[in-house]
């Protein structure tokens, strides 16, 4: 009776619509809105508007699951024996997502910031990977410095990582610019053989992305975006090879989202 | 006991819907979606056990942030809903109506309101995806609703400006 006599609050409406009102202010609510038609004529209003959205969407619900979300295809990294023979589904994946995207956002200069990040990062791989004499300003053996220097211009935490179990040790690094006029750390790694691969990070307004391929003149590149930090991995080598290194930084740089 | 990745895959076709709920963009969402997956297969370290289902809408909500952070520099973002072509399979007329009005909404609120009414989300979970009190959200979901009623009574394309 006494918590009948209680006025009802405008969350105690909407929680009643929601489900979230406790079940002891229940009956005081209908009565409520027995007696205040304006009220009842929100409230009815509200239920309205949800089933509306509800009838507009959820149809998509239950429309089948396209390929490109199938989440078998992006479970290769617990089953590293399957790689070598998803590589070429999974690069074909990714190459129709990137058309598709291009398609989609053609009149966006978002993704023009991207692919010209992406452009000048294999421009740079095609100019030091050759280098002989000069190939990185800072080498490894002075790791620590170098991260520390690279990270103070770029702008955020950085960290070479490590692709020794891909068979790839660190050369070292350099400062270069992005087309916009910022920093941009980039690492070169070499193997045994002489092969080198590079890891070029920007800081980028563009959004989060999937892994991208582009390839222009013998050398390739894999590029992604991350919390606002684009990454470029550049090779002349193979794409599976190319592939392979891509991931494995990806696995190693720090996620920057998480959970609060 | 469901392991970590069936458990993701049962939630692809909801996360589907609020994406494009969010997006008005089969495209798009389905963009969204694809990226909150490979994140959460990707962040699965990070993930400490809660709600999987809540930490998934989390991902795609940022996600989704960060796109309208960066199309918001861009002009052409007036024409929200106006763009793409009449949808075949919409129902009725009040599917769009409901479409036009949602567009309308801040980010946040149309967020809220969202996860609330399409999702079934508990007032709860939804602050802990966005971030914020339980108080803020009901305070996103009451602006919401007044916003849309305010919208469908009248009709008028006045409030559809940009934010």
């Amino acid at each position: 009776m006494k918590d009948n006599d209680l006025p009802v609050t405008d969350d105690e409406l909407h929680a009643y619509v929601d489900g979230e009102l406790p079940a002891d202010r229940r009956a005081a609510v209908e009565a409520w809105l027995a007696a205040h038609a304006d009220d009842a004529a929100r409230v009815a209003a509200w239920r309205l508007q949800a089933d509306a959205i509800r009838a507009r969407y959820s149809d998509v619900a239950g429309q089948p699951i396209p390929p490109k979300l199938q989440l078998a295809r992006m479970s290769y990294a617990s089953r590293p024996w399957k790689l070598a023979a998803a590589a070429g589904v999974i690069l074909a994946f990714f190459l129709g997502g990137f058309v598709g995207w291009m398609a989609r956002d053609t009149a966006d200069d978002v993704p023009d910031a991207f692919e010209r990040l992406a452009a000048q990062a294999l421009n740079a791989h095609k100019v030091y990977a050759v280098e002989v004499r000069h190939p990185v300003e800072v080498a490894a053996a002075d790791a620590e410095h170098l991260q520390q220097w690279l990270s103070k211009r770029v702008g955020y935490p950085l960290r070479a990582p490590n692709l020794e179990a891909q068979g790839l040790h660190l050369v070292g690094g350099r400062l270069l610019p992005t087309p916009t006029g910022a920093a941009a750390a980039f690492f070169m790694y070499e193997n045994p053989s002489g092969e080198r691969f590079t890891l070029y990070c920007a800081r980028t307004k563009s959004p989060n992305s999937a892994m991208h391929y582009n390839a222009a003149e013998k050398a390739g590149a894999i590029y992604w975006v991350d919390s606002n930090v684009a990454y470029v991995v550049s090779s002349a080598g193979e794409r599976k090879q190319l592939w392979k290194v891509a991931r494995a930084a990806y696995e190693q740089i720090e996620p920057r989202v998480s959970r609060q | 006991m469901i392991g970590f990745k069936e458990e993701v895959q049962l939630a692809i076709p909801a996360l589907r819907r609020y994406a494009r709920a969010l997006t008005h963009d089969a495209d798009v969402a389905d963009d969204l979606v694809q990226d909150t997956l490979v994140r959460a297969l990707r962040s699965q370290h990070l993930f400490n056990g809660g709600e999987l289902r809540s930490w998934l809408y989390t991902i795609l909500t940022n996600l989704n942030r960060n796109r309208l952070r960066s199309l918001a520099r861009r002009p052409t973002i007036t024409a929200i809903g106006d763009n793409d072509a009449p949808d075949a399979s919409s129902p009725e007329a009040g599917g769009r109506d409901i479409e036009r009005a949602l567009a309308t909404l801040l980010e946040d609120q149309r967020t809220a309101l969202l996860l609330v009414v399409l999702e079934g989300l508990s007032y709860r979970e939804v602050a802990e995806v966005q971030g914020v009190p339980i108080g803020t959200v009901m305070s996103r979901v009451a602006r919401a609703r007044l916003q849309i009623r305010a919208y469908l009574e009248n009709e008028r394309p006045m409030l559809r400006r940009v934010k």
